[in-house]
């Protein structure tokens, strides 16, 4: 990895995230009608809809109040929530750490379950072994996140009490993230399991195989160093972008378990057009999105010496 | 290098003595057949070849793709992919021990070590993520128990041999990074490394520029004199073959069809497709530079019939051709190690393929 790649993939980021404020920034314009009276539903009165105008700096023109958003964005201000006028950073704060377990729990057992099924599957094609998880990784694929997590509700915590139902971690400690790491996970798997076959049984036709066949070589050392070094290299870019997805998808499965996460918030802040947190929540997921994707790229690098001279 | 290992198994010398195999021979092939099994059919793609090589000795097994070249080298070192492959029939006898009887850990000791192979495409045979110094390293690491270091080291004096400028730099380079001489200069560095008794170079110069791929081989031919290794070259390319090789055997559908000295093959040939595959060469130097080619294409291995595989593309194909097989029988002067496998081989060898008989 050369500090110039990386330097140059991070520059590429800054239109991205330009694009993404914008749009973050439209939401509230996006919406057909007066923001202000939206924002009020019922409680509309004249007088206050001219003071909340105010208070959003919806009098002003469209670019004073990007650039005027904008510059509080990046000075860490992303206003105070309509309802509880509690800053909203901190509200995001508060909250993130819930959402990331969620999603590196469910990347670990994405990882460690997909991977070496993709394995075990393309080192004997057709064998026992490739079919039986061909139809685990075809589930996992198939079976949606709210599905999957009510399945998990009932029969490993109301019927077996093995973990609690929902709710956060802070009440119920480590045991409360089991069953949304796996009902996230399950999908993950199901598609690194996928691709990894995938990848390893094309490597597995390369010459270069035959090449540390021909050096007498393990068959162990032929597979892991040879076969899956370069097999990883397309399974790291699924598995960037399904993280990215888990970000997004944190809001069903947040609602599922009752999680006081990112994604809870966001459907909160809908329900009662708290537009300062809608923005914050969907900026987040969307910078998330970014960052995960720039992290995948640079550690692609590392894997594949190739991309490193462009 | 160590002699053959003293503890062969118990049945093996009997065998090797009912069949007369010589312990002392480099490498003898006897009868080898390999299928593929596609579908319910197994297509033969070697059907009985047997060769021999002796120390410090060289063939080249020449034929166009599709003849068998390819899986027979493939069969020898081991590294056939079964399945689909599957060996059906013969030996390889590697100083009198059959290599294909061998359990897998115990035929894997005999990889690099002693046979070793150079690869035709070098880009597609190294690995595109792991420095070169490294690969060539393994050989040294898993057979000779190097630590990493010494391993370092030992892959740079081997790029050294194959005269790779500023080896010690470039030991940790990729191979994308290198030009198409240099990588296959590197592939043979890796053939070479531990000095294997017996190089088996698979179109070694194909991928490369024709101003480079006599450098190669002029190298390669250098370096296995030095060493005093023995080469099988497989090739489609004549000229390359007249380079490295003093005999050739010519495959056709599976069989070898000719073989014999270069010297004696080239000018007079005793199997029509050998006589077509030199006419192709002598075409170049001619004046009339027409192109001569053999009419028809290579044979269907899935539908062979009882005949001569050749006979339809034959011009002097008679009606015997289409029944019987010729085997590979003896042909010309006794002691030249000529055969050819053709029924009229000897009227081939003495006035050529032109006139068709009535």
């Amino acid at each position: 990895m050369s500090p110039m790649f990386v330097l140059r993939r991070a520059l590429s980021l800054i239109p991205v995230l330009v694009g993404v404020t914008m749009l973050v920034f439209g939401l509230i314009h996006l919406t057909p009608g007066d923001p202000a009276q939206l924002i009020m539903g019922a409680d509309y009165t004249p007088e206050g809809a001219e003071a909340l105008r105010r208070q959003l700096n919806l009098d002003q023109p469209l670019h004073v109040q990007y650039l005027t958003w904008l510059g509080n964005v990046l000075t860490g201000d992303l206003g105070t929530s309509l309802y509880t006028r509690q800053p909203v950073v901190d509200i995001l704060v508060e909250r993130i750490p819930i959402t990331l377990q969620v999603a590196f729990g469910g990347l670990l057992v994405g990882v460690f379950a997909g991977v070496p099924m993709g394995v075990l599957a393309a080192v004997r094609p057709g064998s026992l072994a490739d079919q039986v998880t061909r139809v685990i990784s075809l589930v996992g694929v198939s079976m949606p996140v709210y599905w999957l997590g009510l399945l998990l509700i009932e029969f490993l915590a109301v019927r077996l009490a093995l973990f609690p139902a929902g709710g956060s971690p802070r009440e119920y400690g480590i045991s409360a993230l089991v069953l949304p790491c796996l009902a996230v996970g399950a999908s993950f798997a199901g598609i690194v399991a996928r691709t990894t076959r995938s990848a390893v049984l094309e490597c597995l036709g390369e010459s270069y195989v035959d090449t540390a066949r021909a050096k007498g070589l393990p068959g162990r050392r032929v597979l892991w160093v040879h076969a899956i070094r370069n097999a990883l290299i397309p399974v790291m870019t699924i598995i960037g972008l399904q993280f990215g997805v888990l970000l997004g998808g944190a809001v069903i499965t947040e609602t599922i378990f009752s999680l006081p996460g990112i994604g809870q918030l966001l459907i909160q802040s809908i329900s009662q057009r708290d537009f300062p947190i809608m923005q914050g929540c969907v900026l987040l997921i969307a910078v998330g999105f970014v960052l995960v994707n720039f992290v995948t790229d640079v550690l692609y690098s590392v894997a594949d010496p190739r991309i490193r001279l462009d | 290098m160590t002699g053959p290992t003293p503890t062969a198994s118990g049945a093996t010398p009997t065998e090797a003595g009912a069949l007369a195999t010589d312990a002392s021979r480099l490498l003898e092939v006897s009868d080898l057949q390999v299928g593929f099994d596609i579908g319910p059919a197994t297509v033969p793609a070697v059907r009985g070849v047997s060769f021999t090589l002796e120390e410090r000795d060289g063939l080249a097994l020449v034929g166009e793709s599709g003849s068998g070249k390819t899986v027979t080298a493939r069969t020898i070192m081991g590294i056939l992919r079964c399945p689909p492959g599957r060996v059906t029939g013969g030996q390889v006898r590697f100083r009198g021990e059959d290599l294909l009887r061998l359990p897998e850990s115990r035929r894997r000791t005999y990889r690099g070590t002693r046979i070793s192979m150079i690869f035709q495409e070098a880009l597609a045979a190294l690995n595109p993520v792991l420095p070169v110094g490294y690969q060539i390293g393994e050989l040294f690491r898993f057979h000779q128990g190097s630590s990493r270091r010494q391993a370092r080291r030992q892959a740079i004096e081997a790029m050294s041999l194959v005269q790779i400028p500023h080896a010690a730099r470039r030991a940790g380079d990729y191979p994308h990074q290198f030009s198409g001489g240099m990588r296959q200069r590197v592939v043979i560095a890796m053939a070479l490394a531990l000095r294997p008794d017996l190089v088996i170079a698979d179109e070694p110069t194909t991928a490369l520029d024709v101003t480079i791929q006599a450098q190669v081989m002029e190298l390669l031919q250098q370096l296995l004199e030095q060493e005093g290794m023995s080469l099988l070259l497989i090739t489609h390319d004549l000229g390359v073959a007249a380079y490295a090789t003093s005999r050739i055997a010519v495959m056709y559908a599976g069989r070898i069809v000719e073989t014999g000295p270069l010297g004696e093959v080239y000018p007079a040939p005793a199997h029509p497709y050998t006589y077509g595959l030199m006419e192709s060469i002598r075409g170049r130097e001619r004046e009339s530079r027409t192109l001569h080619a053999i009419p028809g294409a290579p044979p269907d291995l899935t539908q062979l019939g009882p005949g001569c595989p050749f006979a339809p593309r034959c011009p002097r194909a008679v009606a015997l051709c289409r029944e019987v097989e010729p085997p590979l029988d003896p042909v010309g002067s006794a002691g030249s190690g000529r055969a050819s496998a053709c029924h009229f081989a000897a009227e081939i060898l003495a006035e050529g393929v032109l006139e068709v008989r009535g």
